[in-house]
């Protein structure tokens, strides 16, 4: 059970009020008919399994309906920092 | 039956309140403050249980959450039966009827014995794998026998009948354990202002305090134990929580505490009460005050009844006033292990010796035995135990310095008590449920908590610190340290004076040695509830298992309902010596929640019966119950099925429904399906990128169906969305998919074009939605309506905002029917009524209530599909036969365009929607069966595509279905066959979907 | 439809009848008018249906200072732009949903013409729906109010996290609430329709040991 900061809610909530969507920052391809079809296939399917720090998106789904990343620690399940769309992580790997 | 064992005096009993308990059919007697065990003992019941594998006779080790054996069934009626009670636990009541969990058929007259004493040389560790396993056949006849056999207890074949809920809690500090630590702590959190809960599973806080003869502050310990729980109860913010177990210890300080409100009342429980109650914690900070556990010493025979712990003979004694024999041995590596004999030389019980492993004994010991007159024999070691039921005696053998082998002559002893000490096992439990390794510190002979991430402290016994005034001061500490980090008020605490002993060194021993070698030494068990003794270690060593962690597996070493509290170092540490290695170099199996075993009751909470899963209504609900209807779970909401009349069978009541909508006029509850408010200048924008087709010119006042894929041009939805107006539109999505198509919606609009103007809102349930379809559904709404319903200014496809018998409505005229229908939406307040009026207008129509399953055949005659039914997430439009659906021209890329132009998307041979007609035409292909395409072929026959629905029609006179036929939109004509499971091959002809009215003239009317 | 506005390319509608026609709260079946005079007067928890009420959901920029300040002209209250707060005054109240989300209740017969003047004076991209057919209100107090919430929803409601007139939306045992403090033993939940009948027989099971008194 996850303790999550919305930073819309600016508040901690539990991790039931909250979904996790997978891999943050997979931007859509701005003309996806200049993908060829490996292209699009790897925005649609392959994504990173990282041990440590990975980047999610989640939506406060029971709470705000905001959508939000989180920089989370994969091993430990440490969340380091959770931060609005369009804004970039603080916390990487190779930070 | 008298209560031999009972001492004259002392404990914390209530003398003047007896208490009836039944044990095994036999009735006894105890007192107000004892624990099952410790009124068990006190009547001198020796045994409690036979163990696992041997059957060998059992009786009670220890006097806490830790006892392997004293595992009880515990229920006077089937309602209430609790299995894998600890006997230890369980507190006394008016009553209370209890049995041994193993033991099958009778702990005394023993019918797994015979299997125990022949199996006893045949059942090595792995005994299951190697020998049950085959042949397979035989399996369940095994399983069956083993189960019975392996008495792990047994759940109530009858429902509960007690009440079990769960509580969210909040604090500033939880502290877990409530003896001189946990208080310590507690006590100065609490003053600093902190929210604060402390937790013990204890009847009582106090913890090891309360067995104890220690003065703490001048007072005897209890007292101030009382002082300290007083000042507790006076703090607002303060949560006192006895009988209740922390449990498991969760990511970021959640924690789960089991609560055990009205066990300690059995059956006199008090009425509306909870019997137990999982806390669920969120804690800033968490304070481990657990303490440590005995090591009982590993011996022959060392699981007969009367040999226990020696802080468990001191607990009976001190607490309860139980000396659980006549006369007692001492085995001990330690100090600590002389109180049993202070204890019960006090008792004025006879100490036959103290039996101490180390050479050179110095220092308090020795003169407090020298007071009692108790005789020592140090350098020496009791090898093995001798009885049958009990012990009778014991030999008693020198040892060498490093314990590894007998150094000399053995005498025998006639004694029938035996308390063993190894040293403590800090109760690391909790800090490792989050992942945490402990580490193994030498000179504490133990393993005490590793590095976490976790907002952890820990105080006292936990850390290896055992002299009460260290302990205090650690917990004070402890609590200071959470008030500090948490920015709380600064307090001082004065340490509470407690006199310290001086210790002197204990010896590492973990198997006491015997004259023959391991192998061939009586059994010497490590892990008593899954008879691991120390012998097996040592086999599956030699068997190639070296990790501790298949050690475990393959012995079964720490795998029963006790997590092996006892067993788990003693294991490691024979493994280790057997392999050569250190402890460290072993490592340590880490465990894992729960701490000890809880009932079904307590993590299913009120999440029963009718509370189990929502049950979604619309506001017709009512209604639809006083008509009859049988009703579908779709998602949670539940839908009228269908309504039978008296005496009709489902199949009769649909071919009703199904005429009298296609004849005159039906009516469905459509109040489920989504509904989304779109606003803005970029709603029509944003509507054309995630539908499939195009939405630029559709007129306000025009309804518009629509597909909506996922990138990868998988259908996942479908509905109807209606221009309001020019920026302003009302979506509807399937049942199943409101809440995943809004939050589509919103995601590509957060994440992806935050730039378009427009917003959404759900308004599923504000509007009651009821379709009246058929050729008379416009007489009929015309009586409720000041609307003109005339073809000319009210076509298909439009919508319009009417009044409907006296209530503002929206009313659609859109066919999921094919029949000429009008969707009609009032705020949901007003649902029922409009519902009514249109019943009480209907009857000359004989407007039908019809249900979700006329509603499919309906549709399939049309061939309409539904999502999720004749699709699979791997179907795209084309693959629908829905191409005019989708619209390639539109300037933006809209979701799932590229997704369905990929290379496999466009094969001519992918699975194809079409209709099926059977050559027989009453037959109606089973749902789900697989099509071929030459009914000869060997089997494995290519498959083709499976018959996603298929109906009998009442309408057309005969079966209807809908399949995936592969490349089946280019064999209009040809004939697939569907091979069944009993041999029989149906088959059918590929046609169109559209088996009515392929031109849509009725729904044009 | 008695009246329809379209205006900016959106419409609003009065959809509300005549007073003849009575309309039926998401819990008109459980009868809680009876509940109240046949049941216990005096227990630890107290519930009262607030049924009927006019409820908005509003969507618009707090940015917008325009339309902040027509928000505060159109109901008195200014705007609660700080998360999960709210404001309000006697004729209505304003709940922060998120950072563009409220819901405004008012007095069940005032819905439409609250929409008709925000239809006339509220600037910019905004959204205004009227979702008083999909929820209703509970008000929940007494002794033990704050142990049912405890039990039925993952939030604090110690009074130093959860403060009077603090809003939040969570989960409320397996649906949803919004629940705003009114004071310190006493709560509004907002609830949907669909899921009423369930937590009305959950509150009913949760509020058991206290005693619960229904209140018309």
């Amino acid at each position: 059970m996850l303790h999550i900061f919305c930073p819309h809610c600016a508040e901690y909530r539990e991790e039931e009020e909250f979904h996790s969507k997978g891999q943050a920052h997979l931007a859509r391809p701005l003309d996806p008919e200049a993908c060829s079809d490996a292209e699009w296939g790897e925005y649609l399917y392959f994504r990173k399994n990282p041990r440590g720090i990975h980047h999610e998106l989640w939506i406060h789904a029971a709470g705000c309906r905001k959508f939000f990343n989180m920089t989370r620690d994969t091993v430990t399940y440490e969340i380091k920092e959770t931060y609005k769309i369009g804004e970039k992580p603080s916390v990487t790997a190779q930070s | 039956m008298s209560q031999d064992n009972r001492l004259k005096s002392g404990g914390r009993i209530d003398r003047s309140k007896p208490l009836y308990f039944v044990f095994n059919n036999v009735s006894y007697t105890g007192y107000q403050g004892d624990t099952l065990a410790s009124a068990l003992l006190a009547n001198g019941v020796d045994i409690v249980g036979r163990s696992f594998k041997y059957s060998r006779p059992r009786g009670i080790v220890t006097a806490g959450s830790d006892e392997p054996n004293a595992v009880i069934q515990l229920g006077s009626s089937e309602a209430t039966q609790t299995p894998n009670v600890r006997a230890t636990q369980q507190e006394l009541f008016e009553g209370l009827v209890a049995s041994s969990t193993n033991g099958w058929p009778n702990v005394n007259v023993d019918a797994m014995g015979l299997v125990g004493k022949i199996g006893g040389k045949m059942m090595p560790p792995g005994f299951y794998y190697k020998t049950f396993m085959f042949p397979q056949s035989l399996w369940e006849t095994y399983e069956t026998f083993i189960r019975k056999a392996a008495g792990l207890g047994r759940s109530s074949y009858e429902n509960d009948v007690d009440t079990y809920d769960k509580i969210n809690q909040f604090c500033d500090v939880l502290v877990v354990g409530a003896g001189p630590a946990g208080l310590a702590a507690a006590l100065t959190a609490a003053r600093g202002g902190a929210r604060v809960i402390i937790a013990d599973e204890q009847s009582e806080f106090g913890g090891s305090l309360l067995d104890s003869k220690q003065i703490i502050d001048g007072k005897p310990a209890a007292e101030w134990v009382s002082e300290v729980v007083s000042e507790l109860a006076t703090f607002a913010d303060v949560l006192l929580l006895p009988r209740s177990t922390v449990n498991g210890y969760h990511d970021q300080n959640f924690l789960t505490i089991h609560q055990r409100c009205t066990n300690h009342f059995g059956d006199q429980a008090p009425a509306n009460q909870v019997r137990e109650r999982m806390h669920r914690v969120r804690a800033k900070r968490v304070i481990l005050a657990t303490g440590a556990q005995e090591r009982p010493l590993v011996f022959g025979n060392n699981d007969l009844p009367g040999c226990m712990t020696s802080t468990a003979i001191s607990t009976y004694i001190n607490r309860y006033g139980v000396a659980p024999g006549k006369n007692l041995v001492v085995m001990t590596t330690n100090d600590y292990g002389y109180q049993a004999a202070i204890d019960w030389h006090d008792a004025g019980r006879e100490v036959s010796a103290v039996v101490d492993t180390r050479a050179n004994v110095q220092g308090r010991c020795v003169d407090e035995m020298q007071a009692r007159g108790i005789r020592i024999i140090s350098g020496s070691a009791i090898t093995e135990v001798h009885g049958s039921k009990r012990v009778k005696a014991v030999t008693i053998a020198p040892i060498n310095a490093d314990g590894s082998a007998v150094a000399g002559p053995a005498a025998k002893w006639k004694v029938d008590t035996v308390a063993s000490s190894g040293g403590w096992s800090p109760a690391v439990h909790l800090s490792c449920h989050t992942g945490s390794r402990p580490v193994w510190k030498e000179d504490i002979i133990g393993f005490v908590p590793g590095p976490t991430v976790q907002e952890q402290l820990t105080a006292g016994g936990i850390n290896g610190c055992y002299e009460t005034g260290a302990v205090l001061k650690q917990g004070i500490d402890a609590g200071l340290t959470a008030l500090q980090e948490l920015g709380l008020n600064e307090v001082t605490v004065a340490v509470p004076s407690a006199e310290d002993l001086s210790r002197t060194p204990a010896m590492p021993l973990f198997l006491v040695p015997h004259k023959k070698p391991t192998s061939r030494a009586p059994k010497q068990f490590v892990d008593y509830q899954n008879d691991v003794t120390a012998a097996g270690i040592e086999l599956s060593c030699r068997e190639g298992f070296q990790s501790i962690e298949h050690v475990k597996r393959y012995t079964a070493l720490g795998f029963g309902t006790d997590q092996g509290k006892l067993g788990n170092i003693n294991g490691m540490a024979i493994a280790a010596n057997f392999q050569n290695k250190t402890i460290p170099e072993t490592g340590t199996t880490v465990f894992r929640p729960n701490y000890t075993p809880i009932t079904f009751g307590a993590i299913a909470g009120r999440d029963v019966g009718s509370l189990f899963d929502p049950k979604r209504y619309t506001a017709m609900q009512p209604w639809h119950i006083a008509h009859g209807a049988k009703f579908e779970d779709v998602g949670q909401w539940k839908r009228p099925w269908y309504f039978p009349k008296a005496g009709e069978s489902m199949h009769d009541a649909l071919n009703r429904e199904c005429k009298a909508t296609r004849e005159s006029v039906g009516i469905l509850d459509a109040s489920t399906l989504g509904k989304i408010d779109i606003q803005g200048k970029d709603a029509r924008e944003f509507l054309g990128r995630v539908y499939t087709n195009a939405w630029a010119k559709l007129a306000v006042g025009k309804c518009r169906y629509g597909l909506m894929c996922g990138e990868d041009g998988m259908v996942f939805d479908d509905g109807v969305t209606s221009c309001l107006a020019e920026n302003h539109f009302l979506m509807t999505t399937t049942t199943g998919g409101a809440a995943r198509v809004l939050e589509w919606l919103e995601i590509y609009h957060q994440t992806e074009w935050p730039e378009l103007e427009v917003y959404f809102t759900s308004v599923t349930d504000h509007w009651s939605t009821m379709t009246i379809s058929g050729p008379n559904s416009r007489a009929l709404l015309a009586e409720l309506t000041d609307c003109d319903l005339s073809n000319d200014s009210f076509g298909f496809m439009d919508w319009k905002a009417a009044t409907v018998a006296g209530v503002p409505a929206r009313i659609f005229r859109i066919s999921f029917t094919g029949e000429l229908s009008y969707e009609i939406n009032v705020q949901a307040n007003y649902g029922l009524h409009v519902w009514e009026q249109l019943f009480a207008k209907g009857e000359k129509y004989n407007l039908t209530p019809y249900g979700t399953e006329t509603m499919h055949i309906l549709r399939a005659e049309k061939g309409f599909i539904i999502v999720g039914q004749d699709t699979d997430g791997s179907i795209h439009p084309h693959d629908l036969g829905m191409s005019w659906a989708v619209a390639d021209n539109k300037p933006f890329s809209y979701i799932g365009k590229r997704g369905m132009a990929r290379e496999d998307c466009v094969r001519p041979d992918r699975k194809q929607l079409v209709g099926l007609k059977t050559t027989d035409p009453l037959v109606v292909i089973p749902e789900g069966s697989q099509g071929v395409f030459d009914p000869n072929t060997p089997i494995p026959m290519p498959m083709v595509g499976h018959v996603t629905s298929s109906y009998w029609s009442e309408n057309l006179g005969h079966s209807i279905a809908m399949a995936f036929v592969k490349g089946g939109l280019s064999k209009m004509g040809e004939k697939v066959y569907y091979p069944q499971a009993d041999g029989t091959v149906i088959e059918a002809e590929i046609c169109s979907p559209v088996f009515l009215d392929p031109k849509g003239d009725r729904q044009n009317v | 439809m008695s009246e329809v506005i379209n205006h900016n390319g959106k419409i609003v509608a009065d959809q509300r009848p005549a007073d003849d026609i009575a309309g039926q709260s998401p819990l008109h079946h459980a009868d809680l008018n009876s509940l109240a005079s046949q049941g216990p007067q005096t227990g630890g928890v107290t519930i009262q249906e607030r049924p009927l009420q006019g409820l908005l959901n509003l969507r618009c920029n707090k940015a917008d200072k325009k339309q902040v300040t027509a928000v505060k002209k159109l109901l008195g209250v200014a705007l609660p732009c700080d998360p999960l707060s709210s404001a309000s005054n006697d004729d209505s109240v304003i709940r922060w949903l998120s950072p563009d989300e409220w819901l405004v209740s008012v007095d069940g017969a005032k819905a439409f013409e609250l929409e008709a003047a925000f239809q006339a004076n509220m600037p910019g991209h905004y959204s205004l729906v009227n979702v008083s057919g999909g929820y209703t209100i509970l008000e929940i107090s007494g002794d033990h109010a704050v142990d049912v919430i405890k039990k039925s929803a993952p939030i604090d409601v110690h009074q130093s996290s959860f403060p009077n007139d603090k809003v939040v939306s969570t989960v409320f045992a397996k649906s949803g609430a919004i629940i705003r403090r009114i004071a310190e033993d006493h709560f509004e939940l907002i609830i949907r329709r669909s899921f009423a009948d369930y937590l009305w027989i959950w509150l009913q099971d949760a509020s058991r040991e206290y005693g619960l008194v229904v209140k018309r």
